[in-house]
């Protein structure tokens, strides 16, 4: 039954790296910038569930919501006020921009709220559990699993039946030509940032649940997760990276249990070990696309 | 219907095109011919809004395009189908004619003119659930000019829609080019195939380091005596393009 305990863990791990790196590779396959503001997302999402959650009475599950919109509209506005600026200038002005729309966020919180952590209000849910084949089992990792899993699967009909999701994947496969076919770039990468925006949003609700405070540095480890995760699952498929996401979460909670006592404290090391052996083995991702690159006529 | 006067357009430090002036009117099929490098693809792309003009103006149906986005320019009724086709490679035929009706929102006008498509190009209709990567060069091309067609384009631009086709599908893609002109479409054609463009264009422009170096039916520049030496090899140089 240790077994079983172990597995909801590690799924619920995982499915949430999943959504994690799919918030980062669905900015990265339109522009090819990876978002290092991506992290400071799920941190605004953090401050709004302390600001709102600690100062009013409403509940929780409304906390939730305002934070996951304001993730996004903080999203949609880094693009329109600093992004969209820069964007027909090199890729390296773009990626810049990102590292001081990141260092801004952060230290705008860092000066405005506190350098110190804040306890974040959860609810009950989150601390409690509940009895499964007579295991004691965290309610937050299943409530993880299925909130992650409902918006992955939310998101695979976007992607795949809606003419804004396909126009997405359009312009990750030719963002130029998708233009020619009269699809307003604006609208597309709008619409890009604003549901990484939401992603970023629903993954605070978590990442912070897991300690329960919020810092202004809080965005770094999921932003270098899903950075890890994107390269390991391959950066140019949308599946690439929940599959890295999912992969990478599982490999952690197998290292956590695997390794003896006194080597806890090197799991990271461990754990990019794993990935060095991961890209040996798969240089171009675990998901390769289909097709041959076309170059030539 | 077309008019581009003077147009001059530069990448970085080099001059693309110097002065361009040509004009495409209703219904016709005009080419643009030249080798490789002369800036026919330029030429192109700068009416598409894609590469921005130092100089000159385009206007389209008493419009001027100059500065517009490249989407502004498609809902104007200018089409492209771009050299290499550009058809989305992880997606599905399916999807990329719906792309391609974009800048259209009628559903039941969706499905009439994808069952006229099919009629047009019969393997796409095969094909309709595989992905675009995986088809052949000549389905591809067909895709493209298709996909671009769902716009209801009154113009379309064909760029070098025969390279690397095998013969045979040079041909299908040439008769597509005259039922499509014959179905009302107004046609710019670059292509690198002369003796064909010949037989099928209105009127053509011979570019050469971008500028306009002739013009005319295909007769008059048939009897010109530097096309036949460079593009129909029967000059004593010979050994142009094919």
């Amino acid at each position: 039954m240790i077994v079983f305990e172990f597995l909801i863990n590690a799924i619920s791990l995982g499915s949430l790296y999943a959504l994690i790196a799919l918030g980062l590779v669905i900015i990265y396959g339109i522009l090819k910038m990876v978002n290092f503001a991506y992290g400071e997302l799920i941190m605004i999402g953090g401050y709004l569930l302390y600001l709102v959650g600690l100062n009013t009475n409403i509940p929780w599950l409304i906390v939730a919501v305002i934070a996951v919109i304001g993730a996004m509209v903080v999203s949609y506005f880094t693009e329109l006020v600093a992004f969209r600026r820069v964007r027909v200038k090199s890729l390296t002005a773009l990626l810049i921009t990102t590292f001081a729309v990141s260092t801004l966020l952060q230290n705008g919180a860092l000066l405005v709220i506190s350098p110190r952590a804040k306890a974040v209000a959860l609810p009950q849910i989150f601390s409690t559990s509940i009895s499964i084949f007579g295991v004691g089992t965290p309610v937050r990792n299943i409530l993880t699993i299925v909130i992650s899993i409902s918006m992955l699967i939310g998101l695979t009909i976007l992607f795949r039946y809606t003419i804004l999701g396909i126009a997405l994947r359009a312009a990750a496969d030719d963002f130029q030509m998708t233009r020619m076919l009269g699809v307003p770039a604006n609208l597309v990468i709008s619409s890009a940032f604003v549901i990484s925006g939401a992603i970023a949003g629903v993954v605070s609700l978590f990442w912070v649940g897991r300690t329960a405070s919020v810092t202004p540095t809080i965005g770094q480890g999921p932003l270098l997760i899903a950075f890890v995760a994107t390269v390991i699952g391959g950066m140019r498929s949308l599946v690439g990276a929940v599959v890295g996401g999912f992969v990478y979460g599982v490999i952690f909670s197998f290292i956590g249990v695997l390794l003896p006592q006194v080597l806890l404290d090197y799991r990271e090391a461990f754990m990019f070990l794993i990935v060095i052996l991961i890209l040996l083995w798969r240089p171009e991702g675990l998901v390769k696309v289909k097709y041959a690159e076309e170059r030539v006529g | 219907m077309l008019r581009v006067e003077h147009l001059r357009v530069r990448y970085g430090a080099i001059t693309a095109l110097h002065d361009i002036s040509l004009s495409v009117e209703e219904g016709e099929l005009v080419a643009l011919i030249g080798v490789n490098g002369a800036g026919k693809t330029t030429i192109i792309s700068t009416i598409a809004g894609i590469v921005k003009a130092v100089n000159g103006s385009i206007i389209f149906r008493g419009q001027s395009l100059i500065g517009k986005s490249p989407e502004d320019i498609l809902r104007l009724g200018i089409a492209v189908v771009p050299e290499r086709r550009h058809i989305f490679p992880s997606l599905t035929v399916e999807e990329n004619m719906r792309l391609g009706a974009f800048s259209r929102h009628n559903r039941s006008e969706y499905r009439r003119d994808l069952d006229e498509i099919f009629g047009l190009f019969p393997v796409l209709k095969e094909r309709f659930h595989q992905i675009g990567g995986t088809l052949s060069g000549g389905e591809q091309q067909q895709l493209a000019i298709a996909r671009s067609l769902m716009a209801h384009p009154e113009l379309i631009m064909l760029d070098e829609p025969s390279l690397g086709l095998a013969p045979s599908l040079v041909d299908q893609i040439f008769s597509l080019i005259v039922t499509l002109q014959s179905r009302g479409t107004t046609i710019l054609l670059v292509e690198q195939n002369v003796e064909r463009t010949l037989e099928i264009a209105n009127r053509l422009y011979l570019v050469n380091t971008g500028r306009i170096e002739m013009e005319g039916s295909p007769e008059q520049l048939k009897s010109q005596a530097a096309i036949k030496d460079v593009y129909l090899g029967e000059g004593k140089s010979g050994g142009g393009k094919p």
